[in-house]
């Protein structure tokens, strides 16, 4: 009776035991899913320095020490209704874009690595002790919708060009002809994206009611044409091929890649 | 009055620590004094160098992220210091979110459930399931998991910077206290006590009780949020352990002398 008793308590201890790491698989499934859906904000702009989204959301530790270090009340950690993981710090260009100040002190202010000086090419000037490049900071691009650009109507505006701290290199205004009127000209605001920071200063100048030209985060605003598509003008990418026709001259037979059964698994 | 004081004495130190810190780190953000900038994530002292939440630190590395030395060094210093000292008084001495669990406490007794069975049964112990879920779900899902919806911290932050929806995770809390659960979130689901639980087993500060004194009177038990932790009341002389976090509350009612605070002796 007394072995009946033992075993009867192990099958309830092993029960309870079961329970116990189904309930933490549940927390950890629901957790993990509420985890995941709160990092996909990616209409979020960090501010100059920060890592790539992924690394940086991992990396931040919402201190806030960004936020206070930023003069101009630019940057704001995120509450729990803003469309970004909640203590972030990010900004919105169209109520106060990031002034772009030359000595960045919202990085040297992180204590953990999430803005980092790193990923912005050194300001050359500067020998003692080299500051970041503001002007090289990549926080996001500039996008226009020609459809409610005052100046793509042929109005004459250019808020934006004007705004833009690299007045002339970010964004230059293309001269063209006016087909509607046949008499005017167009004077044309783009953006290029190689010189853009993503500051949003032509965000927050833009006169439409809802801004025609606003700052997306680059990883959204940017597409990728894929590696297959090689510049034959240039040589550099011309090399590329090169080495592609090399590769290729590995695979063999149809069946042979059939009969290669671990390649189909691979990635190659 | 002085009765009074004398019987909140340690209330009263504690609601000075918690709301003073507070003070420290708002009067960065709206007067500029920036003796602690940030957030208890990580705080900067004097602008010298940084505290910073080992928690957190820890959550980023089972994310993947090793911090940059500034919030690892302040990470270690916060350790040390409970560790090896303060024990578990992060928690009613420091966490803002202890004044919203207090006074869910406080609302409890006003609405005479105090005593009443909880709505649902949940484990002491769960918090240290949560704890390990979490580095388990910051790890698969690339970020903090506990940071993005953490409760103290939302509240926190929105103390210092101004609170948006935040305020319904504090409700949350405070609702789940008074109606669901006695002492349900610090004393049953919140990681982050959990934490401060399991590093400060031989933390030197404890509050100790005397057998000899006590006339069983169970004031101690009544104002304790950890009424398991007093298991030795009347039965045994020697220090209160586990998940105590040294509120001295005990110490207070007690009429007898039979609890106070001391210094733990590694050789007993």
């Amino acid at each position: 009776m007394a072995d009946k008793g033992v075993k009867n308590g192990r099958r309830k201890a092993l029960k309870l035991m079961f329970r116990d790491i189904g309930l933490a698989g549940l927390g950890g499934i629901v957790w993990g899913a509420t985890a995941t859906k709160l990092k996909a904000s990616e209409l979020t702009l960090r501010p100059p320095g920060a890592l790539l989204e992924e690394d940086f959301l991992k990396a931040c530790i919402r201190c806030g020490n960004c936020v206070e270090a930023c003069p101009y009340d630019t940057l704001k950690l995120a509450d729990i209704d803003d469309h970004a993981s909640a203590g972030s710090p990010f900004f919105i260009p169209r109520t106060t874009p990031c002034y772009m100040c030359p000595d960045v002190p919202c990085i040297p202010a992180c204590p953990s690595g999430a803005l980092d000086a790193a990923t912005i090419p050194k300001e050359e000037s500067h020998e003692k002790k080299a500051i970041p490049d503001v002007e090289k900071a990549r926080m996001g691009i500039a996008v226009i919708d020609q459809e409610s650009c005052l100046a793509y109507w042929g109005i004459q505006c250019d808020a934006c060009y004007r705004a833009c701290p690299l007045m002339g290199e970010a964004i230059t205004l293309e001269m063209k002809r006016n087909e509607r009127t046949g008499k005017h000209a167009l004077l044309e605001p783009v953006v290029h994206r190689d010189v853009c920071t993503g500051c949003g200063m032509c965000e927050h100048a833009c006169v439409t009611e809802k801004a025609a030209i606003f700052v997306l985060p680059r990883a959204v605003a940017t597409g990728m044409v894929g590696k297959h598509y090689i510049k034959g003008w240039e040589r550099e990418d011309e090399r590329r091929l090169k080495e592609l026709k090399d590769k290729k001259e590995k695979t063999s037979k149809p069946e042979d890649i059939l009969n290669n059964w671990e390649s189909l698994f691979g990635d190659d | 009055m002085i009765e009074y004081f004398k019987n909140n004495r340690y209330l009263i130190l504690r609601r000075t620590t918690q709301a003073g810190l507070l003070l420290l780190f708002s009067g960065t953000q709206w007067w500029g004094w920036k003796l602690l900038t940030g957030t208890y994530s990580s705080a900067r002292v004097f602008e010298l160098f940084y505290l910073s939440d080992p928690h957190a630190v820890l959550q980023a590395m089972a994310a993947g992220f090793v911090m940059s030395s500034d919030a690892l060094i302040g990470a270690l210093i916060i350790l040390a210091f409970y560790a090896l000292l303060a024990g578990r008084s992060f928690c009613s001495w420091v966490c803002p979110l202890n004044m919203v669990t207090d006074l869910a406490k406080w609302t409890r007794g006003k609405l005479k459930l105090s005593g009443h069975e909880n709505l649902i049964k949940i484990n002491r112990k769960t918090r240290y399931w949560v704890l390990g879920i979490g580095l388990v779900v910051s790890w698969f899902a690339g970020i903090a998991a506990f940071e993005i919806i953490n409760p103290i911290t939302i509240f926190h932050r929105g103390i210092i910077f101004g609170i948006g929806l935040g305020w319904m995770a504090v409700a949350a809390v405070f609702l789940f206290d008074v109606l669901v659960v006695e002492h349900g979130w610090c004393g049953h689901l919140c990681p982050l006590g959990a934490f401060y639980t399991i590093i400060s087993r031989f933390a030197l500060v404890k509050v100790s009780h005397d057998t000899e004194k006590c006339t069983l009177c169970m004031k101690c038990k009544d104002v304790c949020h950890e009424e398991q932790v007093l298991f030795l009341i009347g039965e045994d002389s020697g220090y209160i352990r586990g998940a105590c976090s040294i509120c001295a509350r005990c110490i207070e009612v007690c009429d007898d002398d039979a609890l106070k605070f001391s210094v733990f002796n590694y050789k007993t």
